[in-house]
């Protein structure tokens, strides 16, 4: 087996037999180059390339001399507007929205990997029940559930705490990870399970030999995927959350709006920072993250 | 659907060992964790819909009242009018996109790599910053479209649309280039014999094969447009007047600005009910058994 971590589709019957060498290197299907195709991806570059590069160069801009257009570069480039959000709080935030990932992920994983063994590997009506409650659970959109789920943490003494936004964001990035690890875990092949259960290998002894060392590629998505659901959650934080202990980066974020009021480099220098961890993570873990999405509609 | 060769091995599934499957009680936690932070709001949700509740004390039975209302309120016409326009024109305009792009990706163009990733970075901020980049950008004082765009109700939808696409497209790029990829050479090679020219691929070959492929980005775009909450609240605060007001915003301003949780939970069962029925539909109507289908292999 291949530590290829672009998941692959499991190996169903196939409608004629299969022949062909197994070929990692596809070619395009024409080698012509494709005029139209490579003018319209420009013309979608240039659309997301241009607010990124206002963005930056307005965030470097003095406020002073941002009234003009957002296109044009900084006359006197500084970092005043950063050192203006450091000072606001900005670490604080950072923290704890770290901490909201990192919880996230651990409950995420612990929960879904043997949520994903089950699936695949057992055959009972509860576990089918079981994987298609969370297929519909893709389908819950978080603002439903906003109100009762705020009474709930109101009476579980939980309102005003991290814990308030730790579990029900973990809740809701359960349903995309489960589909995510279910995919990968098929792609372990049958005999490698009954060569280890001839051992008499136990289901606990396989899930940390076997399940666990040959899905990596899927759980580090899945370690990405709910990081990034973490990181990008608002509505949780922003109901459940009020003072500033608890507060994490979105909030904050959308606090500046009014703390900056007009201050706009200020603000896209915000916006700027807020985005450099998380780039930092996609530049270590991009194979993962790549590949793993990409899996989620190849399936 | 079609089978893609595996480097695994090729035998026929085993025949069951019973040995070694793990209990199906391994996946209690997580059912139980997810039943209690999900489905049991929802179902609270529907209890709530029938109850008086300004967010302190304890809920008071209303009967119907909060229904009636939300059927009498001129502005779920307009909001559900409102969050099925831009659900549409969002699907249509990052559909279209991403399955260009994302099939053009899944060749092997020279510096598609680079442009890969620059395709990628909107993903990597969050839809706060993402609005929040945008309201500096169309402020009508300093943006880069001078003029008031969040004046005017089709400024403001077609903000919101852009945006959205804006931040969504690259996600679901990648997701039809996995599935561009996975689409077997053969067929194009057989198609190239046949002397089918390059569109006539693309429609004959490449659109059918990407059946699944759209169905899973289109399930994940429909009910993602109906959740573009942060864009809204940041961009337009549902407004002019209450134009852009989408569902969950008419939610939230129902409950955390007027504490009228009974009249918002209706709204969230309203809601809930649109978002399954939906996916219900589509998952029927392009036989998302896929899925399912790949349970098969067990």
């Amino acid at each position: 087996m291949s530590h290829d971590t672009l998941p692959r589709r499991p190996l169903r019957t196939p409608r004629t037999p299969v022949t062909a060498a197994p070929t990692h290197r596809r070619r395009h299907w024409t080698r012509r180059p494709n005029p139209l195709a490579g003018l319209g991806s420009v013309v979608w570059l240039i659309i997301v390339i241009i607010p990124i590069y206002a963005m930056i160069s307005t965030s470097l801009t003095r406020q002073d001399e941002a009234l003009g257009n957002a296109l044009d570069p900084p006359e006197h480039p500084t970092l005043e507007n950063y050192n203006t959000v450091l000072h606001s709080g900005f670490g604080h935030l950072l923290a704890n929205t770290v901490t909201v990932a990192a919880a996230v992920v651990a409950i995420v994983l612990v929960l879904c990997v043997p949520l994903a063994y089950v699936a695949v590997r057992t055959r009972s009506f509860w576990s089918g029940a079981a994987f298609r409650m969370f297929l519909l659970g893709v389908a819950i959109p978080a603002q439903a559930v906003v109100v009762p789920l705020y009474l709930m943490i109101a009476k579980l003494n939980l309102y005003d705490s991290l814990l308030a936004v730790i579990l029900p964001t973990a809740a809701f990035a359960m349903p995309v990870s489960t589909l995510i690890l279910t995919g990968t875990l098929r792609d372990i092949s049958e005999e490698l399970y009954e060569a280890m259960a001839l051992d008499g290998a136990s289901p606990t002894r396989m899930l940390f030999q076997l399940v666990i060392p040959m899905a990596k590629g899927g759980i580090s998505t899945v370690v990405v995927y709910s990081a990034l659901q973490a990181w990008n959650g608002f509505l949780f934080p922003l109901i459940f959350t009020q003072s500033d202990g608890p507060r994490v980066l979105t909030l904050g974020l959308f606090n500046y709006v009014s703390e900056f009021g007009v201050n706009i480099p200020a603000l896209l220098a915000s916006v700027v920072l807020s985005g450099i961890p998380i780039f930092a993570v996609y530049l270590v873990a991009r194979r993962a993250l790549v590949g793993g999405l990409m899996g989620v509609g190849g399936k | 659907m079609s089978s893609t060769v595996s480097t695994g091995t090729k035998g026929r599934p085993g025949k069951g060992v019973r040995a070694g499957r793990p209990h199906a009680a391994w996946a209690l936690p997580g059912v139980l964790f997810f039943a209690f932070f999900a489905i049991a709001p929802m179902v609270l949700a529907f209890y709530l819909s029938f109850t008086k509740w300004n967010g302190l004390g304890d809920p008071e039975p209303a009967g119907l009242a909060n229904w009636q209302k939300l059927f009498d309120d001129p502005r779920l016409t307009q909001s559900i009018t409102v969050t099925v326009l831009l659900t549409v024109v969002s699907w249509t305009f990052q559909t279209v996109v991403s399955l260009l792009l994302g099939v053009w990706a899944a060749g092997r163009q020279r510096n598609r790599a680079v442009l890969s990733a620059i395709f990628f970075t909107p993903f990597l901020l969050s839809s706060t910053a993402i609005a929040l980049l945008f309201y500096s950008l169309l402020d009508p004082n300093f943006g880069i479209i001078r003029g008031d765009t969040f004046g005017s109700t089709s400024g403001a939808f077609l903000a919101i649309v852009f945006v959205g696409g804006w931040q969504f497209i690259p996600f679901h790029t990648l997701i039809y280039q996995g599935g561009a990829r996975q689409i077997p050479e053969v067929l194009y090679q057989a198609a190239a014999i046949d002397g089918a020219g390059r569109y006539r691929q693309f429609f004959s070959i490449t659109l059918p094969q990407l059946r699944n492929t759209a169905t899973t980005s289109s399930v994940l775009m429909i009910v993602g447009s109906l959740t573009y909450f942060e864009t809204v609240l940041i961009l337009t605060q549902g407004g002019p007047g209450t134009d852009t007001a989408i569902l969950p915003y008419l939610m939230y301003e129902a409950g955390f600005k007027s504490y009228d949780f009974g009249y918002a939970s209706a709204i969230a069962s309203f809601l809930v009910v649109a978002a399954t029925a939906l996916s219900l539909l589509l998952v029927r109507l392009t036989g998302f058994g896929a899925m399912r289908s790949t349970r098969e292999g067990m």
